[in-house]
């Protein structure tokens, strides 16, 4: 009886399984520069992907948490920063006290192109688009979902209604999203002469968020490897020592 | 009787010092000498890496707080400014949120070892309660840890459990607004739960500390489950242990680092990189893992009391688990029935593990209620009646005779002559 129980669990748990993938959107993976033990971010790649982020992006999403001087991370030079940041206004109080703009540094976080929430709203049909700092991290599959989303419009299939002011997205849950399809191919000329695919630059773009969401990558693998091989050392010599001491006992 | 303490300690301040307060007596006598049996198998490192983890998520979590900020609208940039900014904060960070888990992996294999062994058997009983204790102080400070970076995740998961505290008739609406500091989970919960977080882990080093004074009076289980009947059965902790240990907690911080520096959200849920918002709750409402055996038992019972008072029930028959095993054989090495049946506990705790992950419906609701009726079968009526139905295998004369085959007492190890477990606290 008890042999039976323990099938039943185990013949459940076996059939459960595969119906826990099929309620979910199957997410296309591709190949990325910072997977692995010792990835590290595609510097051109990340860098085009600030070009879309800059150009396209940023018309509507925050991305509050991130600096201009985070750019150093993906190889863009500090007096090029200076440029960047400085073509942006940001609010500042004037010494007279009132409201004024000044020319952004690379020490200021990137600018929000609404003021408030309810500002972005109100422009934008009543969504509000997420914040870009951690968009990595905080949706399910990463990297690819980022890059699937960006390539994921379409025709709806037949018989499903689309409500007002949204767009079929076959990688978005529930497949309704407010954002209209925000690249296409071309939607910017590169300034390094890579061709502008929509594949080519949703795979950039989300090199770019990924490292925004994750700015120690790079440092955390290389001390990673480190630390795990001076441990497995470690596991060596202790277990060498552990040997040695037990021996008059074994 | 007052009166000065005759130190053996040949350096002539450690002496003054030893003299006036015996801690390195104490030490040497509990660490040094300490008869440990000879024969514990690898699962008896992980009291030890227990105590290894809680002092690393002490270190990192008092760093953390010098540069968290617990306040509703800057909680959750201010986590994520420890991982931009800080010097090593994402080490800080991603070590303490990790490490939280890899606390539970480490107490619950602790926890199944002493189910295997009996280790809560007499005389134990009152360690194993007090190992009791700690687990749930430890539930209750994880649970409001999570709550810190104030993600939605952190939000919802407080809301659902402290509304369970809601299902006790008269004081449970009482009990909820305590928690909350006011009529929903707002800044004071966020607060409140940061100072509590912060305060726990101290009274989880008390609790721990007794819970070693009282392994230290009744001497540690082995695989075997019975006692050592004279120094051929045991070795000096140190060397002997603290090496075993050391090289356990080398083996164990290799897969604790692999986590932090390769897959660092691994054990995480993605909904809590969202900043809160009281205006939108997410999909699926999800613990974290090491809660959903818990959360599948609760939503077992489609009473909300009911559930409640199953899921605290779960832990809290484990305080009378002693009195309710009614086997005097403590190793399940003897025990061939019990031996099976553990197993299938086992297995039905990681099949709420798995349920509690799922919606409740369908197979899952199934599924949950079948393992959650068996958690309980197993501890109120199997146990109870299997003490006296199962008939044990003969048990080993001592531990020397089944560890070294004949004879008994190999050569003898210096030192392993020493003192019986401690008589006096």
């Amino acid at each position: 009886m008890r042999a039976a129980t323990l099938l039943t669990l185990l013949a459940g748990l076996a059939l459960a399984t595969p119906a826990v993938a099929a309620d979910e959107i199957e997410l296309p993976t591709q190949k990325w520069s910072f997977s692995g033990l010792f990835g590290t971010f595609d510097r051109a790649s990340a860098q085009r992907g600030f070009q879309i982020y800059n150009q396209v992006c940023s018309n509507c999403h925050s991305m509050k948490l991130g600096y201009y001087r985070n750019l150093t991370g993906i190889g863009v030079p500090e007096d090029m920063i200076k440029v960047i940041a400085a073509e942006k206004m940001v609010p500042t109080i004037a010494d007279d006290g009132t409201p004024a703009e000044r020319p952004a540094t690379p020490a200021d976080h990137f600018r929000s192109p609404y003021p408030n929430e309810k500002a972005a709203r109100a422009a934008l049909n009543g969504a509000l688009p997420p914040d870009l700092s951690v968009i990595e991290k905080a949706r399910v599959g990463g990297s690819d979902y980022i890059a699937d989303l960006l390539q994921g419009y379409g025709d709806p299939p037949p018989g499903m209604k689309i409500g007002d002011g949204l767009y079929y997205n076959k990688y978005f849950p529930g497949n309704q999203i407010a954002m209209p399809q925000p690249l296409q191919a071309d939607a910017v000329t590169y300034s390094d002469g890579t061709k502008a695919t929509l594949e080519q630059e949703a795979h950039d773009v989300a090199t770019f968020l990924t490292y925004m969401a994750n700015p120690e990558l790079e440092q955390r693998k290389r001390l990673g490897v480190k630390v795990v091989l001076f441990l497995l050392a470690m596991c060596g010599v202790t277990y060498a020592v552990k040997r040695q001491v037990w021996s008059d006992v074994h | 009787m007052a009166g000065l303490h005759k130190s053996d300690i040949k350096n002539p301040v450690l002496n003054w010092i030893d003299t006036r307060l015996p801690v390195l007596t104490m030490v040497q006598k509990e660490y040094g000498v300490f008869p440990t049996p000879r024969n514990f198998n690898y699962f008896w490192n992980f009291g030890a890496l227990a105590m290894v983890v809680l002092m690393i998520m002490i270190a990192s979590g008092i760093f953390l707080a010098m540069h968290y900020t617990p306040e509703k609208t800057m909680a959750f940039d201010s986590v994520e400014a420890i991982m931009r900014d800080v010097n090593y904060g994402w080490l800080l960070r991603y070590g303490h949120a990790n490490g939280a888990s890899m606390f539970f992996i480490v107490v619950y294999i602790h926890i199944f070892r002493g189910l295997y062994y009996g280790s809560y058997k007499s005389p134990r009983e009152l360690l194993w309660m007090l190992g009791v204790v700690i687990l749930l102080v430890m539930m209750a400070t994880a649970f409001m840890g999570y709550v810190l970076p104030w993600g939605q995740m952190s939000y919802w998961g407080a809301t659902v459990i402290t509304n369970l505290f809601s299902a006790f008739p008269l004081v449970g609406e009482w009990i909820v607004h305590l928690l909350w500091g006011g009529f929903s989970v707002d800044n004071p919960t966020l607060n409140r739960f940061f100072a509590l977080h912060y305060l726990l882990p101290f009274v989880l080093v008390g609790v721990i500390l007794f819970h070693v004074a009282a392994l230290h009076v009744t001497g540690s289980n082995n695989p075997l489950g019975i006692e050592p009947k004279g120094p051929q059965d045991t070795l000096p902790f140190h060397p002997y242990y603290t090496m075993k240990d050391s090289f356990g907690i080398c083996v164990f911080l290799v897969i604790y680092a692999a986590v932090v520096f390769f897959a660092p959200n691994l054990f995480g849920e993605p909904d809590n990189y969202i900043p809160a918002n009281p205006l939108s709750t997410p999909a699926e409402i999800v613990p974290e893992w090491y809660f959903l055996p818990f959360y599948a038992i609760l939503r077992s019972v489609p009473d909300k009391l009911g559930g409640v008072c199953l899921m605290f029930g779960s832990i809290l028959v484990l305080f009378v688990l002693p009195w309710l095993d009614t086997s005097p054989v403590r190793s399940a090495k003897f025990r061939p029935i019990y031996q099976k049946l553990f197993w299938v506990l086992l297995l039905a705790c990681v099949v709420l593990g798995v349920v509690g992950k799922h919606r409740p419906e369908g197979i899952w609701v199934v599924l949950g209620r079948v393992a959650t009726a068996y958690y309980f079968l197993h501890f109120l009526v199997i146990l109870p009646l299997l003490g006296k139905l199962e008939r044990p295998l003969p048990l080993p004369e001592s531990i020397s005779r089944a560890v070294l085959g004949h004879g008994g007492g190999g050569p003898l190890p210096s030192g392993a002559a020493a003192a019986k477990p401690m008589e006096k606290a």
